[in-house]
């Protein structure tokens, strides 16, 4: 019986074509929509954490200028390699320092060149950034202290220059200094906001100074706070130093600026994490909107609905067989808009993180609460005015208007 | 309760009988009596013509005759099972295995074809695919549709959507027919065509029969006819009474007492 029941309440969706496909479009609408919001939203806010988490271990970067007016500010006088050794010296939350200065430059090799950019530093600065060198091998002590032109290159640049050729040991030439290439940097990709992060080669900080730069200034210094838990007091610490190193007086603004990645995270994850609400909010509305629509469809058919059910009846069914037939007719279309709407929802969200470049991962809790949800509007109102009419006598339901 | 409700061989209790019945709609102000103290015995291979005015209570009492309702005081025994004790699932199985009915307003499904509506009692009787179709289809030629089968109502007119209900009645051979007006629509040819395949099921099949009609000359087919009046059984031909203001509702039926 359980067999023809089916086959009767597959022949009545087929009968109700309209009605069916609106139940099933509205459940797959608020289904999908939800999963693919809220599938993104998390993905975006995956993406920037590891993003920034990629850019270097507990990152701290200490720049000259105020916070407020930004790093570059001319007013400001230039950090030096002593405030890098001071802070390596007296800030006990900091594991390591590098400092570094930047500039573009041409870097040409035989018939090829690019334009990039070239910083001067220390062997520190790798860990510091979250950099391996991936052949080849960081300055050794001598050509930093002596200012060797030696020079490691981001993936990029190899790439540009070099080609399927081996780099290690060739000479390039960087502005208009030549450098022996002894070290390739393993690739980072791309940042958050689609920098290139494997485009720039590194040079011995002096190097950079004496031959590059011409001036002993360091234009930002890279610090590793101990541990994760230590980034705070890191910058307590090293803005106290930096201000009594720069003679700042008390009550007056730094001159400097110590910019904490892991605040920046923090406050991008809420950022995003508060989209992700927003979104799922703006998709809740349209699962709500979609129950809705299912609802109106039953309710409207509920006349209907009630007289065949009389007649059914009438012609000797019994109640319980009727609803058995109601409730699966329910419990299909709710199961089949269900799946469809996370095929839809993934395929949507799968797409997007796809172009996004962001990291798809499932959402089966939101996939269980959306379908969970539209399931019940389904089948509460597919199901509770056929158990009502199920309930009266076949003539009164014959008579129903 | 399958055995109280009897099989036919068996010196069965009588078909159907209303003991003074009383059928209440509404409350207080609207209050309607459709039925008021009726009381009626219908017996194994009767064809019993119901005629009234219309407001009389022929459909209620015809319903109540159909467990399709019950009755607000009195008695209606089944096979001398009172039909006010059984439960909605025991007078569901009671309609499905000894019962059809043809309504006055037709109640076929809407976008279910002829042969599907007709097959309907049939499911429920757990009669398999192919023997349900095959029987439908016959119940179809029967009342002279056959070529129709594959037609939804809206394609049907009134008089062949007619036709179609008395298919679906008669699709399960039931015990006890029971059709509100079953010809109204139809034309005269027709009419009397239906009627004389409804003879041939009382006679030939031995399946009772009451009908409602409000024309005189059906009840030149019927071996009874019982007249209705405010809710009560105002005249029976089986009593032997002369008919009570003859030709405006009633006519004696042919095979009625002498
Ligand atoms: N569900 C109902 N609710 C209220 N009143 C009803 C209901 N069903 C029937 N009635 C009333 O009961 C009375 C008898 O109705 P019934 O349908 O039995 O008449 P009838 O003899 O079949 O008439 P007709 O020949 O017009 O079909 C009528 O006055 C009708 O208005
Ligand atoms: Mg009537």
């Amino acid at each position: 019986m359980i067999w023809a029941t089916i086959v009767m309440a597959i022949r009545e969706i087929r009968r109700n074509t309209m009605r069916s496909v609106l139940t099933t479009l509205g459940i797959v609408i608020g289904v999908g929509s939800v999963i693919a919001m809220v599938t993104l939203g998390r993905a975006a806010t995956a993406k920037i954490t590891a993003d920034i988490a990629n850019m270097g271990t507990n990152l701290l970067i200490i720049s000259p200028g105020s916070e407020r007016r930004g790093p570059t500010s001319a007013s400001a006088p230039a950090l030096k390699v002593d405030d890098a050794k001071a802070i390596e010296r007296e800030v006990a939350a900091v594991s390591k320092v590098a400092p570094t200065a930047s500039r573009g430059a041409l870097i040409v090799y035989g018939n090829k060149n690019w334009s990039s950019t070239v910083t001067g530093s220390t062997n520190e600065y790798f860990a510091v950034r979250g950099f391996t060198i991936a052949k080849g091998q960081s300055f050794s002590d001598a050509q930093l202290q002596g200012g060797t032109p030696v020079c490691i290159l981001g993936e990029t640049v190899r790439k540009e220059l070099f080609g399927p050729q081996d780099a290690i040991g060739a000479a390039i030439r960087v502005g208009n200094v030549s450098c022996n290439v002894v070290g390739i940097l393993a690739s980072k990709g791309q940042s958050t906001f689609g920098q290139d992060q494997d485009d720039f080669l590194v040079m011995p900080l002096s190097a950079f100074q004496r031959r590059i730069a011409g001036s002993n200034d360091v234009g930002a210094i890279f610090v590793s706070a101990s541990s994760d838990k230590l980034t705070t007091k890191a910058k307590q610490q090293i803005e106290a130093l930096m201000r009594e190193r720069r003679r700042i007086a008390p009550g007056q603004a730094n001159d400097f600026a110590v910019q904490d990645m892991k605040e920046i995270s923090n406050t991008l994850g809420s950022v995003t994490g508060a989209l992700t609400a927003l979104l799922g909010a703006i998709a809740g509305v349209s699962l709500l909107v979609g129950g809705i629509g299912i609802m109106n469809i039953m309710l409207v058919s509920v006349t209907e609905r009630t007289r065949e059910i009389g007649l059914r009846l009438a012609i000797g069914a019994r109640g319980a067989e009727v609803l058995m037939q109601f409730l699966i007719e329910a419990v299909a279309l709710s199961t089949l808009g269900g799946g469809l709407g996370i095929v839809f929802g993934l395929a949507i969200s799968f797409a997007a993180t796809r172009a996004l470049k962001m990291p798809f991962a499932l959402a089966p809790d939101i996939m269980l609460i959306a379908v969970g949800f539209s399931a019940t509007i389904g089948v509460g109102f597919g199901f509770f005015p056929a158990r009502k009419a199920a309930r009266l006598n076949p003539i009164e339901a014959l008579r129903h208007e | 309760m399958a055995a109280a409700v009897a099989s036919r061989t068996a010196p069965a209790p009588v078909l159907v009988e209303l003991r003074d019945v009383t059928k209440v709609y509404g409350v207080g102000e609207s209050e309607v009596r459709a039925l008021d103290g009726a009381s009626l015995r219908i017996d194994d291979g009767e064809f019993v013509a119901v005629m009234g005015a219309s407001g009389s209570g022929k459909s209620t009492c015809l319903n109540m005759l159909g467990c399709l309702d019950v009755p607000t005081a009195g008695n209606f025994l089944f096979r001398g099972v009172d039909v006010g004790t059984l439960t909605l699932d025991q007078l569901a199985l009671l309609r499905r295995n000894y019962l059809g009915f043809v309504f006055q307003g037709f109640n076929l499904l809407a976008r279910t074809s002829a042969v599907e509506n007709v097959e309907l009692p049939l499911v429920y009787r757990r009669v398999g695919a192919r023997e349900r179709r095959a029987r439908a289809m016959q119940a179809l030629e029967d009342v002279g549709l056959g070529a129709r089968a594959k037609h939804t109502p809206a394609e049907l007119s009134g008089g062949q959507q007619q036709r179609v209900a008395i298919a679906r009645a008669i699709v399960t051979q039931p015990q006890l027919l029971l059709a509100d007006e079953p010809t109204g629509n139809l034309d005269s040819a027709r009419k009397v065509e239906i009627m004389k395949l409804l003879v041939e099921l009382n006679q030939t099949r031995g399946i009772t029969i009451a009908m409602v009609t409000h024309e005189p000359e059906m009840a030149e087919f019927v071996s009874r006819t019982v007249n209705f009046r405010d809710g009560k059984v105002e005249w029976d031909s089986k009593s032997g009474e002369p008919p009570p203001r003859s030709g405006r509702t009633s006519v004696p039926g042919r095979a009625g007492p002498p």
